[in-house]
Order: C-alpha cells, then sequence, then structure tokens
C-alpha cells in the first residue's frame, strides 16, 4: 500500500508509524526531517509544485516497490511556513524483515531530495529571507542509487 | 498554447508564476525554449542553474517540447 500526502498541517508522526503496522509486517523503519534551529532562522517556507508533486512523490514510492520487498510505504510532506523544530517530511516504511525497510527509507529520502520539486525559502529574525540552495552531498547521495 | 510556470527564485526573477504562450515554430526542445525566453527574462542566460520539467516529469533541456502541454522552470529542488 502506497500512502502519499501533501500537507499544511504539521503530522503526527506516531500515528503515521502505526499506521505502517498491519498484518505480516515485521519490521518499520521511518525517517523524520525537521526544521533545523539554526542560529537566527524564524521561519522555513516550501513551496511545491502542485500537478507535479504526487506524480513525483508516487513514483518515487512505486520504485521503491520495485526494488525491495515491501509491504507498505507512507510519504508525506509540507508545505507553508513552519518554524524550527517543526517536521516536515515523514518517510516510512514497512516489510517482513528489516533490510528492505532501511533500505527503502534511506532510498526514498536520499532521492525525494533531488526528485521531487519542493524549495526551501528562509526566513531570518532580520526580516531577510533567502531560497535554500541545493547542496551537491544531496546529489551524491541520491546518484549511490543508481543501479 | 503551452502554459509555462516557474517557480522558487525562477517565478521571483521572471515577475510572474505562470504564462500561456504560443510557441515560434523554430523552438524544438526546452533548450531552444530557455534560449527564447532569455531575450525577455535575464534569468534564463545562465541554464546551468536551471532545472525543467515537461507535462509534469522531470526532464533534460534536449527533451522534445513542441507537443507539451506544460512546461515548468525551477532551481534544483532542495526539498525533504
Amino acid at each position: 500500500m502506497i500512502r502519499v500526502e501533501v500537507c499544511a498541517a504539521p503530522f503526527d508522526v506516531g500515528v503515521a508509524t502505526s499506521q505502517l503496522i498491519t498484518h505480516r509486517v515485521g519490521g518499520v523503519a521511518n525517517f523524520v526531517g525537521i526544521v533545523r534551529n539554526d542560529s537566527t532562522l524564524l521561519s522555513l517556507t516550501l513551496e511545491h509544485y502542485p500537478g507535479m508533486t504526487d506524480l513525483a512523490l508516487r513514483a518515487l514510492a512505486q520504485t521503491a516497490f520495485d526494488r525491495w520487498d515491501l509491504l507498505a510505504t507512507t510519504i508525506l510532506h509540507r508545505v507553508g511556513v513552519m518554524t524550527p523544530g517543526d517536521p516536515i517530511v515523514f518517510v516510512g516504511t514497512a516489510s517482513s524483515h528489516r533490510a528492505a525497510a532501511l533500505e527503502a527509507t534511506a532510498f526514498l529520502i536520499d532521492r525525494l531530495k533531488t526528485d521531487a520539486p519542493f524549495w526551501k525559502r528562509e526566513t531570518f529574525a532580520d526580516g531577510r529571507t533567502c531560497w535554500v540552495e541545493a547542496r551537491d552531498a544531496d546529489g551524491a547521495a541520491a546518484r549511490r542509487w543508481i543501479a | 498554447m503551452v502554459k509555462i510556470l516557474y517557480f522558487s527564485w525562477v517565478r521571483d526573477a521572471v515577475g510572474i508564476a505562470e504564462e500561456h504562450i504560443d510557441l515560434p515554430e523554430t523552438i524544438c526542445s526546452a533548450a531552444d525554449l530557455v534560449d527564447w525566453l532569455a531575450l525577455r527574462y535575464p534569468v534564463f542566460a545562465d541554464r546551468g542553474k536551471l532545472r525543467v520539467a515537461v507535462d509534469q516529469v522531470m526532464a533534460q533541456f534536449d527533451a522534445d517540447v513542441r507537443r507539451a502541454r506544460e512546461i515548468a522552470f525551477f532551481p534544483p529542488v532542495t526539498g525533504g
């Protein structure tokens, strides 16, 4: 089962995780991205490409399903304004054994960072704003999954 | 008529989020479109900082856009 949601409201990590525990599941892995508390950061605004986001996330989830023996996967991604400590993204997978869940979760978050159309803008305490630049390390992390 | 979308700082630089354009017949690839848009919007002068999606799928700049319905330009993504 694939569940993909883009939402403005915060999500409950515990609920999202426990919903992955279904019949035959032997292990659940998840990754939760949090707005880092970087000194003067006031808020983070997440913009996305509404028509494409859902397609891109579902394509990623399907790729994970094709590659690993998964029973379920959930991808939740917030958009709008967030403050330090807020969750931004949840990626979770369930499988019969741990290796598939752990690997698929790492794959999903690595590839989400380079394939899904989201952009972050930072707002600082002094009112300054700037778009976050993509990191080379994220490209390298995504490329290690090229089969 | 194709819908062109701009996101993040590309939109800030262009000044609008979307527009509908009748593409000249000389435009075949996304790269051709970038060169054509650069005549109006300086931000398109440097393709290296841009990414493109054709009909809501990530594409390369050599992608054929002659039958596209929707083309989006944006910086490298920074979600997650």
